[in-house]
């Protein structure tokens, strides 16, 4: 949100046709990349963020001064070592991160473009990127990777470019949102607009910002990022600064404190416009409908290799949807693994420091580009 | 362990698609991947063993072969190896089937129970036996359903499967089993190996 800091950026001319019908062109699309690419180019990874992430994958985010989102995987010596990998990450269209979104400036106006910007899906997502690739020029990316919507963005990319990706890892993801996941969708949208500084999406005009909606939108999507156990071993009925109830209103527990916190850090850093045109983005995701109902037919004829993980505690993308992309994948006799990873962290495990995660994903990683590399030689 | 490998290698034709059901943590993989095909997968359910595979490269997959080999579709695989597992499920006649559907031909690997060194331990001792093959004892076994060589031809010949070829191994010594010296293989052999088609 804060433009005043310089991101690296493109301007993208070639229109591009988005999934509601509108057209849309010259637009920025906001990236980082980290490492080097080597001179086969053969060493790029493109990384995919989720919901409420950025470009900033590693080292420090220059807006929120803390470590960037995917710090214990990219990283010097991480899983993804960017001593050994070119890693690239963009910042999604509808983002708030510099790339073409709801709060760009309309260039006549000199306003923000609000809610007249045009519903966008993780498809066009997925083709805004594809043209940063192209811009890089690189061929064919070793490895693209993302966790939530990130993997749904890694089984768009598989599907509509078939051929530009020697491995694929969708983390904690799906193939098609599922009811559960719209409806808190929906719940922090609701949040947003009831929200009387919503403006119908013009805050911007106004000076104003719907933070308390967008805040409590953010403290119902961290709930569903947990899981039951984790919180209860976190927090339990701890109270926060305090020895006894207050018998009142303010925050008693610690948990109370915690999401409170959560929801106020982050309006600092979002856009409320964004965040209802992304979750609609993901509500909107379903692979398998575009494929005429049949999953499978989205990697019919990719040669990628793919890896899915998930995690036992995550209850918002469940290891039984993450196994129904495995299950497309072996029905087409496409080359995937697959591993269920034991956590308590919920769905942020991806996220987290979770050990038995970062060492499979990165032994991974570096045996699969050894032996393809090997093969190439 | 070696000449298990070994046996299972020469039955298996350079270049095609292989499925090791059960691969634990995929010695079995990487010795085919090295000697006869790049073109192999496995099926582990223990996690732990899951993500030592991963970690050398190796395509696994998470799951359990009475559940999860439905998603396979018919025929994929020129080879599926299920190696000294099969005792261990709980349906075992279901696997086979399974296997047999999956692939195009079924290598089976069995933990002789005829073999004269367990029926001695039963005969003279009067428990049940722990072997060097067969470690566990009677409350820890994931074995519950332990066969002979004999057993296991005979399940075949009732089942209508046909069976290719098969191997007795003992120590080190490899032989064929065939109906005339089936009982002479099922008491002197520590494993059996069996390829089969349906």
């Amino acid at each position: 949100m804060n433009k005043n800091i310089d991101t690296k950026k493109i301007i993208i001319s070639n229109p591009l046709k988005l999934d509601c019908g509108k057209e849309i062109n010259n637009f920025p699309i906001a990236y980082e990349t980290y490492g080097e690419l080597n001179s086969e180019k053969s060493n790029a990874i493109l990384v995919f963020h989720a919901l409420t992430g950025d470009q900033y994958v590693s080292g420090k985010n220059p807006i929120t001064n803390k470590d960037g989102w995917w710090s214990y995987v990219v990283g010097e010596n991480k899983p993804i070592d960017t001593n050994k990998f070119f890693v690239i990450c963009a910042n999604v269209i509808g983002g708030c991160m510099g790339s073409y979104g709801p709060s760009t400036i309309n260039e006549s106006t000199g306003k923000q473009i609000g809610t007249d910007f045009p519903i966008i899906t993780i498809n066009d997502m997925v083709n805004a990127q594809y043209e940063l690739i192209k811009y890089l020029e690189i061929e064919k990316l070793f490895a693209v990777v993302g966790g939530s919507m990130g993997g749904m963005q890694v089984l768009q990319f598989v599907a509509n470019f078939p051929d530009k990706a020697k491995l694929a890892i969708p983390i904690a993801c799906t193939s098609s949102h599922s009811a559960q996941n719209i409806a808190f969708n929906e719940l922090g949208r609701q949040a947003i607009m009831a929200d009387s500084k919503w403006e119908n999406g013009f805050y911007s005009n106004y000076k104003l910002n719907p933070d308390k909606g967008l805040a409590v939108a953010r403290m119902a999507a961290h709930i569903t990022y947990l899981s039951e156990k984790g919180l209860q071993e976190k927090f339990g009925r701890k109270l926060q600064d305090r020895d006894s109830l207050r018998y009142g209103f303010e925050a008693d527990f610690q948990i109370e404190s915690y999401l409170r916190y959560q929801g106020s850090v982050f309006v600092d850093r979002f856009d409320a416009n964004s965040y209802l045109y992304i979750t609609r983005a993901m509500d909107y995701f379903d692979l398998s409908k575009q494929y005429k109902g049949n999953l499978s037919d989205a990697f019919k004829i990719t040669k990628t290799k793919f890896f899915v993980i998930s995690f036992t505690s995550d209850w918002l993308y469940p290891t039984s949807e993450n196994r129904e992309i495995v299950i497309a994948l072996n029905s087409v006799g496409a080359d995937v693994g697959f591993v269920e990873i034991e956590s308590d962290k919920g769905h942020d495990s991806f996220l987290l420091d979770v050990p038995s995660f970062l060492k499979t994903l990165g032994d991974y990683i570096n045996s699969t580009y050894k032996v393809i590399n090997e093969r190439r030689i | 362990m070696k000449e298990e490998f070994n046996i299972i290698s020469n039955l298996i034709e350079e270049n095609t698609r292989v499925l090791d059901v059960g691969c634990g943590n995929g010695d079995l993989m990487k010795f085919l991947q090295e000697n006869k095909t790049k073109d192999i997968r496995g099926l582990e359910i223990s996690k732990e063993k899951v993500q030592n595979c991963l970690s050398k490269g190796l395509t696994v997959i998470e799951g359990n072969a009475e559940s999860d080999l439905k998603q396979f579709p018919k025929s994929s695989f020129d080879y599926v190896i299920l190696s000294q597992t099969l005792q261990a499920f709980l349906n075992p006649e279901l696997v086979i089937n399974e296997l047999l559907k999956v692939g195009k031909k079924v290598i089976v690997t069995i933990p002789n129970f005829g073999y004269w060194r367990v029926r001695l331990q039963l005969l003279f001792k009067g428990t049940m036996p722990v072997t060097e093959n067969l470690p566990h004892e009677w409350y820890n076994t994931p074995n519950l359903h332990m066969c002979t060589i004999k057993d296991f031809y005979n399940f075949c010949s009732s089942k209508n499967i046909k069976i290719f070829k098969s191997i007795a191994l003992k120590k080190s010594r490899i032989s064929e089993i065939n109906k005339s010296n089936l009982n002479y293989k099922n008491l002197d052999s520590h494993l059996g190996i069996f390829l089969i088609e349906s």
